[in-house]
């Protein structure tokens, strides 16, 4: 485990490199080029309003009836969501997408999931001014809750570092994973409190479905963001404590498992 | 001072079939390799049990066939795989040309891939950018370096990739065939800085078909088939070993023209040919000053009066060593029908060591060919020595005056 929080300083330059590969090369070539990192966002964030918020109409009183508390509680969810889902699907593709270089380069494959986590994560920062700026401008009050989100972001990017670590050393050998995960990433998104919060009336009456959704480790993180960003609230520090220790767990099975199949790898990319 | 040393590398690869048999995910996992309970049938030993020491300062060749696991030996030594058996041990910083621009991203540009690829390969971002304008010129891409690279054609990619790697400085470097790529200037260009890295004392380990480059540039050769050694010393002689190897396996085979390199109506046909010393027993390989027949059967299907008989030798590099035929030198055909026998005589080789081919061919005056055998044969000559060029005169050397020279002491 040591040996591979060393990879993040012996490998800095690798992964800054990679990493802004990525952010720069993921919108080269388009017109707006790196305002899409501020429009995707925006536009989903509009996407949902109109379908949740106007349509469907949330009969939640959390919302006081008004869609644009509903868009923008939503938006404190989707975002983070974006950032993990973004995570477990690369990481399903991670080894076999960049075979190339693990084949003809030497250089610790354990950095391929570490960019993937961090690139997807600045990603995710780029969103939250807007979050804040649509706050602001709907006159929702900002609390300085909103401070306290660094922590959560540090729960969730532990969680995704260790299930990509997971994931992808699988899905090199077991390719079959890159399927199943797309599908489970769709239930998983409708088990965690996103576009329903958990002071949903079912939720509330029915006891053993609190429970399996706080077992979604995802639950707990995706609260931590709507607290400090919606409800401005304090986060559920205690769950989160648990998550990260449990985050913590997971990474280093990650890794374990990582560094077990890693010799696969260049035969299996 | 050893650069590498290989002790005992075996590298397996698993098959694969389409129906994959695998374990447990678990057996996968806990025993760390994928080959547990694999039978032997599903493995392939790419590399199997290579001892080698190369020395610092070395500048070293692998030759052989495709899939004799000179490549994988490659990737062992630069780290990209390890083996399933035996040690390996590397002083120095070793940089691999192995995929020239592996991790370039087509969207951004070539400055921005030099950074990227430069990391990985292990420079800091300081010295790239000490290296870049070098680099850039090196490539000869200044015009175009600020284009994302899927704008390159192939031949820019490959000068982007290798000015980069040339250019980490490391003190192994690992040269797979790369520098088949690029028109020949480049090719050139990238040679002279091999051996500007040579004169400065680097490590050299290069993979290669080119034989003749090997024995221009390496100190030492290994030859390598199915995974195993089977012989390192110097070029000329490794290479001579390769090449004799190579041709008992083809010697060994039946004539078997293809459409391609055979062609004619066949109304006199080319039935068998064949090479004999003048012993009159069939062979391949002959000494250099040994006598040499060619002996073709040919079955003529109805009377012919208008025939040529030829024959063309050809050195390993294509060039047309001898060539002639009865025309050329005023037979005047009169009439053949059924079989008979053409024999043409050498009373003495006198080529310089080497693989030949030979063409044989029965054609009219004017060309037409009833049957024209491309590389119909084979044959190899052995002579002493190194001497460059084709034909190997008779020939003494003689000194007067002041000149002490010591006669040659014979090698074999």
């Amino acid at each position: 485990m040591k040996a591979f929080f060393r990879i993040y300083s012996e490998y800095r330059a690798l992964i800054k490199t990679l990493v802004s590969r990525e952010l720069k090369a993921r919108y080269r070539g388009s017109i707006l080029g790196f305002l899409w990192s501020f429009l995707n966002p925006l536009l989903l964030l509009v996407v949902y309003t109109v379908v949740f918020g106007f349509i469907l109409r949330p009969r939640d009183p959390a919302f006081a009836g008004n869609p644009f508390n509903y868009a923008l509680f939503l938006f404190s969810g989707l975002l983070p969501w974006v950032w993990f889902s973004a995570c477990v699907l690369e990481a399903t593709t991670l080894i076999l997408i960049n075979g190339n270089i693990l084949k003809k380069v030497m250089f610790p494959a354990e950095v391929l999931p570490i960019v993937s986590v961090t690139a997807n994560f600045i990603h995710f920062l780029f969103g939250v001014p807007i979050l804040l700026v649509f706050e602001i401008a709907l006159g929702h009050p900002i609390t300085p809750y909103v401070l306290l989100s660094p922590l959560v972001m540090l729960v969730q990017y532990t969680f995704s570092l260790g299930l990509s670590l997971l994931l992808s050393a699988l899905s090199a050998n077991f390719r079959d994973l890159q399927h199943l995960m797309a599908n489970i990433v769709t239930l998983w998104f409708f088990a965690t409190p996103i576009i329903y919060p958990m002071s949903f009336g079912v939720i509330q009456q029915h006891r053993w479905l609190k429970a399996i959704l706080y077992l979604n480790p995802m639950t707990h993180i995706i609260e931590g963001y709507q607290r400090a960003f919606y409800y401005g609230s304090m986060i559920p520090y205690k769950r989160l404590g648990v998550t990260f220790i449990l985050s913590l767990i997971l990474l280093w099975l990650g890794y374990w498992v990582f560094d077990r199949l890693r010799d696969t790898f260049v035969e299996e990319a | 001072m050893k650069a590498v040393i290989l002790k005992d590398v075996t590298k397996y690869y698993r098959r694969f079939t389409s129906r994959r048999k695998f374990q447990t995910l678990k057996s996968a996992i806990l025993e760390r390799n994928l080959f547990a309970h694999l039978s032997p049938k599903e493995i392939v030993k790419a590399v199997d049990g290579v001892s080698l020491e190369i020395e610092k300062g070395e500048t070293f060749g692998i030759i052989g066939e495709n899939g004799s696991g000179k490549s994988t030996l490659l990737k062992l030594i630069a780290g990209i795989t390890k083996p399933t058996s035996g040690t390996i041990q590397v002083n120095g910083k070793v940089s691999a040309l192995i995929e020239l621009g592996a991790g370039f991203h087509p969207e951004i540009s070539g400055r921005e891939n030099i950074y990227i690829n430069g990391i990985m390969l292990g420079l800091s971002k300081k010295e790239i950018d000490e290296k870049i304008d070098e680099i850039i010129k090196f490539a000869e891409l200044e015009d175009f370096i600020d284009m994302p690279v899927k704008a390159y054609s192939s031949g820019m990619y490959m000068r982007l990739g290798f000015s980069v790697a040339i250019n980490v400085n490391p003190d192994i470097l690992l040269v797979d065939e790369v520098l088949a790529v690029g028109d020949a200037s480049f090719v050139q260009k990238g040679l002279e800085k091999i051996k500007e890295m040579k004169r400065a004392g680097k490590t050299i380990v290069f993979v290669t078909h080119a034989l003749d480059l090997t024995q221009k540039i390496c100190h030492r050769v290994a030859w390598m088939k199915k995974g195993k050694v089977m012989m390192v010393g110097e070029p000329k002689e490794v290479v001579d070993r390769y090449l004799m190897d190579a041709l008992g396996k083809e010697s060994s085979a039946e004539l078997k023209a293809t459409s391609t390199d055979r062609w004619g109506n066949r109304e006199i046909e080319i039935k068998e040919v064949w090479l004999e010393n003048l012993q009159g027993k069939r062979t391949t390989h002959f000494d250099y000053g040994e006598g040499m027949r060619i002996i073709m059967k040919v079955e003529a299907k109805s009377r012919q009066e208008d025939f040529v008989f030829g024959v063309g030798i050809f050195n390993s590099e294509g060039v047309n060593v001898y060539g002639t035929n009865t025309h050329l030198e005023y037979f005047k055909p009169k009439a053949i029908d059924g079989e008979a026998t053409v024999i043409f005589e050498i009373p003495a080789l006198h080529l310089i060591n080497g693989t030949y081919t030979v063409d044989v061919a029965v054609h009219r005056e004017d060309g037409f060919a009833y049957d024209y055998i491309k590389n119909a044969l084979k044959f190899r000559v052995h002579s002493l020595s190194r001497e460059v060029g084709i034909w190997r005169p008779p020939h003494e050397w003689r000194f007067e005056g002041g000149v002490k020279i010591e006669p040659p002491r014979r090698k074999d």
